[in-house]
């Protein structure tokens, strides 16, 4: 079972808050003692999706959590948008896939990224993604 | 409004990041890098990462068109002073930034930087040769 330790709620709707949102993630990250490697592929993770929240539904909530499930601890993050949603969730998994000018690398290059990955869309209502990256995942 | 600076070394410019990039920042330093190039006629771009700690999928785009972008005004851009843990995080995110030339620091940068304008300047050299 996974047991939430500690919830930071953090809401975005500027460009010039995926810094601090970053360091929040850092911390939590450096909190529960998690190495360098992990902690760099869960921050670029987060720093993809908030820029899709951001790019797509022109913002949104995190959910930073601390977790821990027996011995293992981690970070979970949850992106929720009230957005337009995504209309086909395999399509958008695709590499190379952009309905943007990016490359396409976002969603799943995140998925790559993390021990965890949930994606839930309702087209017309948003889109909430869920991480997690254990401590030695 | 932040600024990243551009340094001037001979023929070179010199970028060193030190501050974490949000995306208008990262486009500003584009768009000054490529003026910068045809102001000076610059022959080669030496952009410093060691101070930078995540390297995600729009950074590394930036990247890459920086090097396409100076590659056409006739000046080579090397990348230099990657973290191991963004070196890691990069592939697996999918990402191996094709076209860019990479060194592991500032020095080596450096000579890749002017052993590429040497060669030029050989090949400028011959073909002068050529013709007597």
């Amino acid at each position: 079972m996974v047991i939430t330790l500690s919830k930071d709620r953090m809401s975005i709707s500027r460009e010039q808050d995926l810094v601090p949102f970053r360091n929040r993630v850092k911390e939590a990250a450096v909190k529960i003692g998690m190495g360098i490697v992990n902690q760099t592929k869960l921050i670029t993770a987060a720093s993809e999706l908030v820029r899709n929240m951001f790019r797509y539904a022109g913002g949104g909530e995190v959910l930073i959590e601390v977790v821990s499930k027996g011995r293992e601890s981690g970070v979970r993050l949850t992106f929720t948008d009230k957005g337009p949603g995504i209309a086909d969730l395999s399509l958008a998994m695709q590499d190379g896939y952009s309905t943007g000018k990016s490359l396409g690398l976002g969603l799943p290059g995140a998925k790559r990224l993390v021990n965890e990955f949930d994606l839930k869309s309702t087209v017309g209502q948003g889109t909430t993604v869920t991480i997690l990256k254990w401590k030695n995942g | 409004m932040d600024k990243i600076p551009i340094l001037r070394m001979g023929p070179f410019l010199l970028v060193t990041i030190q501050v974490d990039l949000y995306d208008r920042l990262a486009l500003n330093l584009e768009s000054d890098l490529v003026q910068k190039v045809h102001q000076t006629g610059a022959r080669g771009v030496l952009i410093d990462i060691s101070a930078v700690s995540i390297v995600d999928s729009f950074m590394g785009r930036i990247l890459g068109n920086i090097a396409s972008m100076t590659r056409v005004l006739d000046a080579e851009t090397v990348v230099v002073g990657m973290q191991p843990a963004v070196a890691i995080t990069l592939i697996e995110l999918g990402l191996s930034l094709k076209g860019v030339h990479t060194a592991l620091d500032v020095e080596r940068g450096m000579a890749l930087l002017q052993e590429k304008l040497d060669w030029d300047t050989d090949v400028a050299d011959d073909d002068g040769d050529n013709i007597e």
